[in-house]
């Protein structure tokens, strides 16, 4: 690395007035996107969104403790998601709801995290789409070691092999967590040992309310030279340019040449979590300069202005989004309570004579009240 | 009819003020309308109505403050009005979700640490501890230690020295007094060493009331003490330490990184405010003042206005920038006011201050103290002022010397205004006389132009009919 990273090298494809430009790497990248997979480009977002609203609104009904708004980075989430095969292996933070869509992971079953009654919520291995991780980075030495043991696994595999049935790792983070100790060691590993991984930042700009500038001086992907991998910088709000870089970027890490690290410039529109008030710390006309880079906004005068859609596409959109909506939440509603007592089953493998006393204790307790034949609460 | 109770929209908050209401009693709402803005401790918050129907009832007006999980609203989810399309069979879908009586387990979260005192469940018996508390920690002690013992057993002996260097931890950590966390830290806050309480729970741990009644006792001593003035007493014991944190902190660093960036010139007049004080008696009996609050310091803000406008240097501000520092001379005003607040010292302003006239001035400084005495000044409101009074006076302060806020290069201070003899015309006559106090970046403001502007503020509280100039 011998030169600055300057915005000429911020890969665009889709610019935010909704012009195609073309590109000498990732046009072929993007040579199978026709006019229904642009569509469906476009649903996954809006139903993203319109999931992301339906459970911004439970969190404010008391029906969530909490709920992590994702509006503004669909377009990182779609084309990334939808750049991965089946068999690859996905680590998300807790924002990844638009990947998790592209993994076929249920919405509502994303809920019984947020709603407080699982750990996790989806079995990780039907659709290879870890669990949430709440504690900033933890989930990135997971992906370099993941992608690690895939290469033993892959032992002796030839070019070709590797690029037909080979496996590879994406591990999404954010600005913030990029500054974690263990963004650094997972990438330092996952460069010596050559892992198949993916390390897929979405920088949103703000972690929680500390600004970008205070993560990083230069670009972030300028940090992929320092461990000897390649970088990309690409436009986050923009999905075929997100979906060709991660194409590229997996058929790199999965031909056995490394890891790969891509910054997705974007930007959150809402709040950090259902607690944080952005207004306490950025400005209105911060929010205002990005408003009209919105990842939907541009895909959609794109289809518009090449009649790939009619109104009636859009139409049958919202009623079909809305109906998932009320899906989401009738699911979310129904979902059993499991007793207080099945969480004493999951702090050790085996028994423990100190559990044990505080689980007795605690049945004494629940059946000490008056009420307590209707049941546990 | 279903109610819905104030749920917990943050992490942990006990309680909410109402801001606005949307709705009205028998207004027809949806699912996901907004129905009511809150404020929390942490944010606005707008609240979408869980269910579809009738408004029956509102549980609170606006400027109330609300706990968590006590009612807001009614809906009458039977009002039969027409489902918002879209959405199928919502109301019959949320029929079956919603809490519709006390039957029905609540939302699950909202159920903050006031909220339960109101709805304890009733107990036929509370449950005994296995064994007295002391018994119950050796116990336990005696478990983790024979557990450890039983593992040593099959690992080397170099590792057997090292678990029972470990266990007068693991036995330590276990006889540790019991509290619940939010006892802890009203111990800590009490400054009450939580060892020195005498535990009183059905565990053995130290409760709520055994904490605060240490405390009481504690306090009786304490008035029996002659004095505050320790004697004797340790070095220790004879300074209190205080955490500096909040405001108190972002106060501390704004007022040294002014004092020992800007070089302050302070300058002080006497003034005869008497035709002021005459003054505010006429606009207050004025039919177009009914119902404002009217002071002086209402003349002096307009005072101050009018001063800055003959000696512009006032109104400016010292910017470093990479090719030398500047000066930014502002053609408006945006007025800083320094108020005492539940939080601390804030200096919000008033925005364009110079483009209000007199009562519009007079409801923008009602405006900004109450809302600084109600605790909502928003950091927007601090931002942005180009010169500020502080009103000392109010506190029965003669004069000082200001620190000018941060950014700005100019502040006002405000004397009270008392009667004292006053020599008018070769004779001592009782007039209303008040000190005006100023604070200047010597940077930019020169002595003779703060000595101008000064005069300047000081003669139109001697006669405000200057104004009308």
């Amino acid at each position: 690395m011998t030169r600055a990273v300057t915005e000429e090298d911020l890969v665009q494809i889709l610019t935010p007035d909704g012009q195609r430009l073309a590109h000498d790497i990732y046009d072929a990248y993007l040579a199978d996107v026709d006019a229904d997979m642009l569509r469906s480009f476009y649903r996954d977002m809006a139903l993203t969104r319109r999931f992301d609203q339906e459970a911004t609104a439970l969190q404010r009904q008391g029906q969530l403790c909490l709920w992590v708004p994702v509006r503004g980075q669909e377009a990182a989430q779609i084309g990334s998601g939808r750049a991965t095969r089946p068999s690859d292996y996905i680590f998300p933070t807790y924002r990844e709801h638009g990947v998790a869509l592209t993994r076929e992971v249920s919405f509502s079953e994303m809920l019984r995290l947020f709603r407080g009654i699982s750990g996790g919520g989806w079995d990780p291995r039907e659709n290879n789409f870890h669990m949430y991780t709440m504690v900033l980075a933890a989930q990135l030495p997971h992906a370099a070691g993941y992608g690690m043991a895939l290469n033993l696994e892959q032992h002796g595999w030839d070019e070709a092999k590797r690029a037909a049935e080979g496996g590879a790792v994406v591990a999404y983070f954010g600005d913030g967590s990029s500054t974690e100790g263990e963004a650094h060691e997972s990438m330092v590993f996952a460069n010596s040992f050559d892992a198949p991984v993916v390390y897929f930042c979405q920088n949103n700009q703000w972690a929680i309310s500390v600004p970008f500038e205070v993560q990083s001086k230069v670009p972030l992907v300028q940090r992929a030279a320092g461990y000897g991998m390649p970088g990309i910088r690409v436009d986050g709000n923009d999905v075929l340019a997100v979906l060709a870089v991660t194409r590229w970027a997996l058929e790199h890490a999965r031909s056995g040449k490394g890891p790969v690290f891509i910054e997705a410039v974007t930007y959150r529109l809402g709040a950090h979590t259902t607690a944080d008030d952005p207004t306490k710390y950025r400005l209105s006309e911060e929010e205002k300069a990005w408003a009209p880079k919105d990842p939907l906004i541009r895909l959609e005068t794109y289809l518009r202005e090449n009649k790939l859609v009619d109104d009636e596409f859009f139409e049958q959109l919202a009623v079909d989004a809305d109906a998932m909506a009320a899906k989401v939440r009738e699911d979310a509603m129904a979902f059993p309570v499991p007793p207080l007592a099945k969480s004493f089953e999951q702090v050790y493998a085996q028994a423990h004579p100190l559990i044990q006393e505080e689980l007795d204790w605690h049945l004494q307790y629940e059946a000490g009240f008056a009420d307590a034949a209707q049941g546990e609460h | 009819m279903t109610v819905f109770n104030l749920p917990d929209v943050g992490e942990g908050l006990t309680e909410a003020d109402i801001a606005s209401w949307k709705v009205a009693v028998g207004d027809t709402v949806e699912v996901n309308q907004i129905f009511v803005e809150i404020e929390t401790a942490k944010s606005l918050v707008e609240l979408p109505c869980p269910f579809a129907g009738v408004v029956t009832a509102l549980h609170a007006a606006e400027g109330d403050t609300v706990l968590v999980d006590t009612p807001l609203i009614t809906i009458d989810q039977d009002g039969n009005k027409p489902a918002p399309t879209g959405t199928p069979e919502p109301a019959e879908a949320l029929a079956t979700a919603a809490p519709q009586a006390s039957e029905e387990p609540g939302p699950l979260v909202g159920s903050g640490p006031t909220a339960d005192s109101s709805v304890r469940r009733a107990r036929t018996n509370r449950p005994k501890p296995s064994s007295d508390p002391a018994q119950l920690r050796a116990s336990r002690a005696s478990a983790l230690t024979e557990e450890i013992s039983r593992r040593a057993a099959s690992l080397s002996s170099a590792l057997t020295r090292e678990v029972d260097k470990a266990k007068p931890a693991v036995a330590n950590f276990v006889d540790r007094v019991l509290a619940k966390p939010p006892v802890r830290r009203l111990a800590k806050e009490l400054g009450v060493d939580i060892n020195d309480v005498v535990g009183t729970g059905s565990q053995g741990e130290v409760t709520r009331e055994d904490v605060n009644s240490y405390q009481a006792q504690r306090e009786a001593e304490h008035a029996a003490a002659p004095t505050y003035w320790a004697h004797g007493e340790l070095a220790d014991a004879r300074t209190e330490r205080t955490q500096v944190r909040g405001v108190r902190k972002a106060t501390a660093k704004a007022m040294v990184d002014s004092a020992f960036t800007a070089p302050h010139v302070s300058i002080f007049v006497d003034v005869d405010a008497s035709r002021t004080m005459e003054y505010v008696a006429r606009l207050k009996k004025s039919r177009d003042f009914e119902g404002i609050k009217v002071s002086p310091l209402l003349v002096l803000a307009r005072a101050v206005i009018w001063a800055a406008a003959r000696n512009p240097s006032v109104n400016a501000s010292w910017v470093e920038t990479e090719n030398g520092a500047e000066i930014h001379q502002k053609r408006f005003m945006n007025l800083g006011i320094a108020a005492a607040t539940p939080r601390g010292l804030l200096v919000p302003n008033i925005k364009d201050a110079q483009d209000l006239n007199m009562r519009e001035l007079a409801t923008a400084l009602n405006e900004l103290a109450t809302t600084a005495r109600a605790g909502k000044t928003k950091p927007e409101d601090m931002r942005g002022g180009t010169l500020s009074i502080t009103n000392i006076g109010a506190l029965g302060i003669d004069t000082g010397t200001p620190i000018i806020n941060p950014g700005e290069v100019a502040i006002v201070a405000f004397g009270t205004i008392r009667q004292k003899p006053w020599v008018v015309d070769g004779e001592v006559v009782p007039r209303w006389i008040t000190t005006l106090g100023g604070s200047f970046d010597h940077r930019v403001v020169d002595g003779d132009l703060s000595a101008r502007f000064m005069a300047d503020v000081a003669s139109i509280l001697q006669e405000p009919a200057m104004l009308l100039d």
